[in-house]
């Protein structure tokens, strides 16, 4: 009889034992995964006692997986990473917490990130769903080697027309192609020219403004591209395009400041030294990419949860730690003040790019999502293949993609 | 022991527990045995239809949640039966259809008479040889072809550029790379990889259907000499009729549904925006998955069920039981 109560001790300390081990899921996609991988054991120094499990998908399946989950309120991870195609729409859902409100009141942080993210992840009724995590700083990305070889001065290249007479050069001289795909000038046209707290689709009343003129000049950039030849015709993401950077046959490459690590990591990191940055042409600043976390509502450690985003996403060290692992953009002001930032990168033949994209960053316009900006997205890419593969007429091509943007607005 | 406490205890009339057990048994367990097949049919195969049907009806962005949903009455078929895009994808599933299924045929039918006939002893090897496209992965297929119709290195392209190189031949072939994942290209190289992968299955099926033509009539055929051709005209083709409206129904179904070909060729090639290669199904799962509207796919697929119906009718009409005077 005398054993009872110190078994029952021993249960209680068994069940604590238990109770505050506890376990964070956390859905996320690659390459994010590896700058989580480099956070968790910092956040287990502060929290011992949690462990941090990933849920680890490919990009697509990761969101589709995010959807079907919260259609049916079923297998949420706690801590969603969502990229930043996707957060307007799941904004506009239900499925995640409001972070403004208490006891998240995550207003006090926000003016610690690079301004332009915390329009991205609020929602058209002002519900803050996500934090930011990484940035994608529109940069122009080209293969110095090239250039030198078709005498070509890259200031030149600062205008359209400039960039365009350049490439008709380094076309004849070295038969190498601009750029992959005469959209992307087209795209990265749309997505600097968007007046600050708009979506690049949308006014801030919410209308289409798809046929307004500066899509007609972005779609004119690109149409003249194609028509000189200076484009390789290559789709983003294929095979083709890692080829072309390995090879050489592409001189030129608009995109976020990603895609560096991308090059240097596996698409083609023979070609060392050959790459330079610069701002884009025409004092353009776009943002090209980013992540976020979010909390599900159905999460049952929510406190935890924003435990751990607020570390990930508000501590300069996280993010310090993301940025060494991956090359993600820190979206943490403080994180860009590390002394890593002027480090030269020999990638870029010894470039202080990080600067140059620091730069950019803060200079970008604040965008604001809209639950029509991916339906919108897909029109006006196929509005803009029209023009381009099939020879349609510019305001014929965005005004009929305007009437089909405005159907699905029901 | 139990046999008489079950006899004494429900009164005398009623037979005993075993006779009871082996009646139960008798009656109940063919349901019980094939029961597996039923409920998997109603939580996988009835249900989901059934729910989509509803769902049909419904506008619901499944990021709100389940059971948000609001109903819209017809909106979702009008809003789909008057969508240009709807519309577009529906036509490049026709063209794909025709364009990839009619060579399938057209290939197929003397190809299985000339295995039959000509190849006799390497039947099962040559038979194996054509099926295998069929069952390899269409993503693994779509893949490959993604390499072979690249535009600056692809296999396809280096070829025509070689062939340009030959003097007549060269006049009749365009001198510049074709870019295969344009609006206007991706059809014609969709074609290509469905008749590549659905041909040998075709051959198949008219090979095993021109097996059980009776051998006499062929014989007796020869024996009023009637050539090979005369052979195939008249005995072959109408008596391979039957297998011509299963194949071809096979055929008309398989390629309403094309989508992982045309997914996988477009997203690993060019922009998935492409608007020549999008079909159907491929628009359905961009309206469900990527756009949200569960409401509006649901009715494209319901839409599309009523389509394949039609042209299953129509051919029906052409090949069918219908076309032989209901013999």
């Amino acid at each position: 009889m005398k054993q009872i109560p110190s078994l029952l001790a021993l249960l209680v300390l068994f069940g604590l034992g238990l109770a505050q081990k506890t376990t964070l899921t956390v859905g996320v996609f690659p390459n994010l995964d590896d700058a989580l991988k480099a956070q968790i054991p910092l956040f287990n120094k502060k929290y011992p006692d949690v462990e941090v499990k990933l849920v680890i998908q490919q990009y697509a399946d990761h969101h589709n997986a995010l959807t079907t989950a919260l259609a049916t309120g079923q297998g949420l991870p706690d801590v969603a990473a969502i990229e930043v195609g996707f957060v307007g729409r799941f904004a506009e859902g239900q499925g995640f917490e409001d972070l403004n409100k208490a006891p998240y009141n995550a207003g006090q942080y926000k003016r610690l990130f690079t301004p332009y993210t915390i329009a991205q992840a609020t929602a058209s009724d002002g519900r803050f769903i996500a934090m930011p995590v990484d940035i994608g700083p529109g940069t122009f990305f080209y293969r110095v080697d090239i250039l030198q070889k078709a005498g070509v001065d890259p200031k030149n290249m600062m205008t359209w027309p400039g960039y365009i007479a350049a490439g008709r050069k380094i076309k004849a001289t070295t038969g190498a192609f601009l750029i992959a795909d005469a959209s992307d000038v087209a795209w990265i046209n749309i997505f600097a020219t968007t007046p600050a707290n708009n979506s690049p689709y949308f006014d801030a009343q919410g209308k289409v403004v798809v046929d307004s003129p500066r899509f007609v000049r972005a779609f004119e950039l690109a149409k003249n591209i194609r028509a000189a030849g200076l484009d390789a015709r290559i789709g983003a993401w294929s095979n083709e395009w890692y080829d072309a950077f390995k090879k050489g046959t592409v001189a030129t490459q608009f995109s976020g400041a990603w895609l560096q690590g991308h090059l240097q990591n596996w698409m083609a990191p023979e070609t060392k030294g050959l790459w330079r940055v610069q701002q884009l042409p025409e004092g353009m600043y776009a943002s090209w990419g980013g992540s976020f976390y979010a909390i599900s509502s159905t999460s049952k450690n929510k406190a935890l949860a924003w435990e751990f985003i607020k570390f990930v996403t508000t501590t300069r060290e996280a993010q310090v730690a993301a940025f060494k692992a991956i090359g993600a953009f820190p979206s943490l002001l403080s994180a860009q003040e590390d002394p890593s930032f002027n480090e030269p990168i020999e990638f870029l033949g010894g470039q202080q790019a990080r600067l140059l994209w620091r730069d950019a960053a803060r200079r970008v316009k604040p965008l604001r999502a809209n639950k029509y900006d991916r339906v919108a997205n897909e029109i006006i890419s196929q509005a803009l293949a029209q023009v381009l593969d099939e020879g349609k007429d510019i305001p014929t091509a965005l005004a009929e993609a305007k009437r089909l943007i405005e159907r699905r607005m029901r | 022991m139990r046999k008489s406490v079950g006899t004494s205890t429900s009164g005398q009339g009623s037979p005993p527990l075993a006779m009871r057990w082996s009646s139960f048994q008798r009656r109940y367990a063919p349901y019980i045995f094939v029961s597996p097949f039923f409920i998997l049919f109603l939580v996988f195969g009835l249900y989901p239809t059934l729910f989509s049907l509803y769902m049909s009806f419904q506008a619901w962005t499944p990021s709100d949640g389940w059971g948000r949903w609001k109903y819209v009455g017809l909106e979702n078929y009008t809003f789909t039966l008057t969508d240009p895009m709807f519309w577009r994808s529906l036509w490049n599933t026709i063209w794909l259809g025709v364009f990839s299924g009619v060579p399938q045929h057209l290939i197929a039918i003397p190809l299985a008479f000339v295995i039959h006939m000509v190849l006799s002893r390497f039947k099962t090897f040559v038979t194996a040889v054509y099926f295998l496209p069929y069952i390899t992965s269409s993503v693994a297929i779509a893949l490959i072809f993604n390499t072979l119709f690249a535009t600056n290195n692809g296999v396809i392209n280096l070829a025509i550029a070689h062939l340009n190189t030959w003097p007549l031949l060269g006049a009749l072939l365009p001198d510049q790379n074709i870019n295969w994942f344009t609006s206007a290209n991706i059809k014609y190289a969709l074609a290509l990889v469905v008749i590549w992968q659905f041909t040998g299955w075709n051959t198949l099926l008219y090979l095993s259907a021109i097996q059980a033509i009776p051998k006499d009539l062929y014989e007796a055929a020869s024996v009023d000499g009637a050539t090979r051709l005369q052979q195939f005209r008249y005995i072959t083709l109408p008596l391979l009729r039957p297998m011509m409206f299963f194949a071809v129904s096979l055929t008309i179904i398989g390629n309403m549904q094309l989508f992982e070909q045309p997914f996988v060729l477009l997203n690993g090639g060019a922009s998935a925006a492409t608007p020549g290669g999008q079909t159907a199904t491929m628009y359905m799962y961009r309206t469900a998955f990527e756009w949200l509207e569960m409401g509006t796919a649901a009715s494209i697929a319901w839409l599309l069920f009523v389509f394949i119906g039609i042209l299953t009718y129509l051919n029906n009409l052409i090949f069918g039981r219908a076309a032989r005077g209901g013999d």
